[in-house]
């Protein structure tokens, strides 16, 4: 499915100062059992977001009505554990379009990267005043700029850089999808399997 | 001029580069693709909307696990969410021609077992499956490892994935082990001493004398657990117990072919000055049974030991491990010794072998199953069932009042029937003790098979060196 354009933008973002975020709590495992990718977003966090049965938790992030944006700041190790796509695409369906930590897991990371949603890993330090502006003043507006890897703080002003390969800046920026790349070269892939052993 | 050194890794990898993106990823070929059917539907969704046809079929092997019940599989699912994923499962491998081990086929179980067990698994191979525990096929001397559902489509649609080569790490461990020690508490020790993310970006080779002891299950076992630490997998270099285990398995090579595969096998190690961007080095004998207290799998400590205090800590780390023992119910300086348990749980594909439940039914019999105790006895596959049966194991567990379900990863992440109950304490020889991992609420302590053997028949956290 060929994703969104990336387009550079501003927006308040949601804090959730925890460590080592893992799949499970992203979208616990009962929630995969679609065989379609769509509604994710509604069982996003869900066991933090809802207390036993389906009243919301008014204490987590999510419910709470001074946060709102398509960022999401979070704690180091982010998106550790299972492979589940279905935590890239849950974040993605509720409306954020950049997460932000100190330190993504890998599997996570490339799902993310596949599905348009943008992983911003920045130093802790930055992290721990990103934390600080956003309690200070939920409103405030963050930058996101990916033809320039940056992004700022606009409350602040302090602007940080940040790594991402250069094919994958290309696919975000354009919208392409490996497949689209990766069918082009079967007659190289079929050589390439007649020189294996 | 001969060659720089190179790392076993490295020697796998640099076999299957298809060509290099400019400024990107290595466009990687996949010997082997494993699927299930909770994170492939959406793949075939996709290669239907672009009119692609799969690839290599025959490259591809399929079997229904993660959600499948324990109980019943001779009956159409109950549950109708899991029916409809495995029922699609079914489907789009009879109209793409892929192989599928559906869940009264013998050869059906948990695909991390069944790869190695049916000799599909062997050395030198790059495998990948929408798992993250595809790291498990390491033990023989593979790059293997778990990947999201659009990777699950670009093999689908070419066989390859874009991907960026990782670091490599390597971790010795030297020495004996210490009677009761296996496998998975060496898994446990490292992520505690490198945390939940100390491997992430790397991919591991596991050495040293402690490692070359291990049996195949346990190998299996130890890169199986790679993922928790971060790292994208873990390998083993293959030797003769590789090379004794796969021989005469139903997809292993034979005869001429099975020579000349075995050749080029004996050359999959690292190079004697190959150099890793990490290495790390520990004794075998400083590692006891370990325990989780917390929930991710770095929170680990020796079965006799003391949860940490947390005073040494940060703020954001003490606020995590607040939160997590909260979640326990435990307290920091907690001894682990004596704990409350509720439910014991053999299986998944870290401890569902043939190895862990010869390792459980021996530790348990002649004793009897404590009255508190919900044990769930999940073989790995159907062979490993049925292996069960074959060497008598079922008598002496029935004996000791347990008794086996049928194969599946169950309450590993309980997305069937097999859910741990909100603040129910279990002894589990899976691989995570994530926040409501084995059912919503449900506190999930990591244990090797003969940990959750200990507990089982005394009831609560037992140092099982006491009946050794």
């Amino acid at each position: 499915m060929p994703i969104d354009k990336f387009v550079k933008f501003r927006s308040p973002a949601v804090p959730l100062p925890i460590e080592n975020v893992d799949t499970d709590q992203i979208i616990p495992a009962r929630f995969l059992k679609a065989v379609e990718r769509k509604g994710f977003g509604d069982n996003l966090f869900r066991d933090w977001r809802y207390k036993s049965g389906d009243t919301p938790n008014p204490d987590f992030v999510l419910n709470e009505s001074r946060y709102s944006g398509k960022i999401l700041v979070a704690g180091k190790n982010f998106g550790s554990g299972s492979s589940r796509e279905h935590a890239a695409w849950a974040i993605y369906d509720y409306g954020f379009r950049v997460v932000v930590s100190s330190f993504f897991a890998d599997i996570f990371k490339n799902n993310a990267l596949n599905n348009g949603l943008l992983p911003v890993q920045v130093s802790p330090e930055y992290l721990e005043k990103l934390f600080e502006t956003i309690e200070a003043n939920p409103n405030a507006e963050f930058e996101v700029d990916l033809e320039s890897q940056t992004f700022t703080n606009l409350e602040t002003g302090e602007t940080t850089d940040y790594e991402i390969n250069a094919y994958k800046k290309k696919c975000l920026l354009n919208g392409y999808d490996d497949i689209d790349f990766l069918v082009t070269l079967k007659d190289k892939v079929a050589r390439f399997e007649e020189s294996l052993r | 001029m001969s060659s720089a050194p190179k790392t076993l890794f490295d020697k796998i990898w640099d076999a299957h580069v298809v060509e290099h993106v400019d400024g990107g990823p290595d466009v990687f070929y996949i010997d082997r693709h494993f699927i299930h059917e909770v994170t492939s539907p959406v793949a075939f969704g996709g290669l239907e909307r672009r009119g692609l046809k799969v690839f290599r079929p025959e490259k591809t092997v399929a079997t229904p696990d993660h959600n499948v019940p324990t109980e019943g599989q001779e009956l159409p699912i109950q549950e109708l969410l899991s029916r409809k994923q495995v029922d699609t499962l079914t489907a789009n491998c009879e109209k793409h021609n892929i192989g599928l081990y559906g869940l009264n086929h013998p050869f059906h179980g948990i695909v991390h077992v069944i790869g190695p067990e049916l000799g599909i698994t062997k050395p030198g191979m790059t495998i990948v499956c929408g798992d993250s525990h595809t790291s498990t096929h390491g033990a023989f001397g593979s790059i293997a490892f778990g990947i999201g559902t659009s990777e699950v489509e670009m093999v689908l649609a070419s066989q390859c994935i874009l991907q960026p080569k990782p670091k490599k790490m390597r971790i010795n461990v030297e020495g004996e082990l210490h009677k009761g020690v296996t496998a998975k508490d060496i898994a446990l020790y490292i992520i505690s001493k490198i945390s939940t993310s100390g491997g992430t970006g790397h991919f591991i080779e596991y050495a040293g004398s402690a490692i070359r002891s291990l049996s195949m299950e346990g190998r299996m076992t130890l890169c199986n657990m790679s993922i928790e630490s971060g790292a994208r997998g873990g390998m083993i270099a293959p030797d003769e117990v590789t090379f004794e285990y796969i021989k005469g398995r139903e997809f292993a090579p034979k005869g001429e072919e099975w020579e000349k595969q075995l050749a080029y096998w004996k050359t999959l190690k690292s190079d004697d000055d190959a150099v890793f961007d990490l290495e790390y080095t520990y004794d075998a004998a400083d590692i006891s049974p370990m325990i989780t207290y917390g929930t991710n799998p770095g929170m680990g400590i020796g079965v006799d030991g003391a949860i940490p205090t947390g005073e040494d800590m940060g703020k954001s780390d003490r606020f995590t491990f607040n939160k997590s023992l909260e979640y326990m119910g435990f307290h920091p300086g907690d001894k682990m010794l004596g704990k409350q348990v509720d439910y014991v749980f053999i299986g998944s594909c870290t401890n569902g072998r043939i190895e862990d439940f010869r390792t459980f039914t021996d530790f348990v019999k002649g004793k009897k199953k404590a009255d508190n105790i919900t044990a769930w006895l999940v073989p790995g596959s159907h062979q490993v069932e049925a292996q069960i049966r074959k060497e008598g194991l079922v008598e002496i567990l029935e004996e000791a009042g347990f008794e086996l379900r049928q194969p599946g990863c169950s309450a590993c992440l309980a997305m069937n029937e097999d859910k741990i109950p909100a603040g129910k304490y279990a002894v589990s020889t899976s691989n995570r003790n994530f926040e409501g991992r084995q059912g919503p609420g449900a506190r999930t302590m990591l244990a090797s098979p003969i940990m959750a053997a200990a507990a089982a028949v005394t009831g609560r956290v037992t140092d099982p060196r006491e009946f050794l």
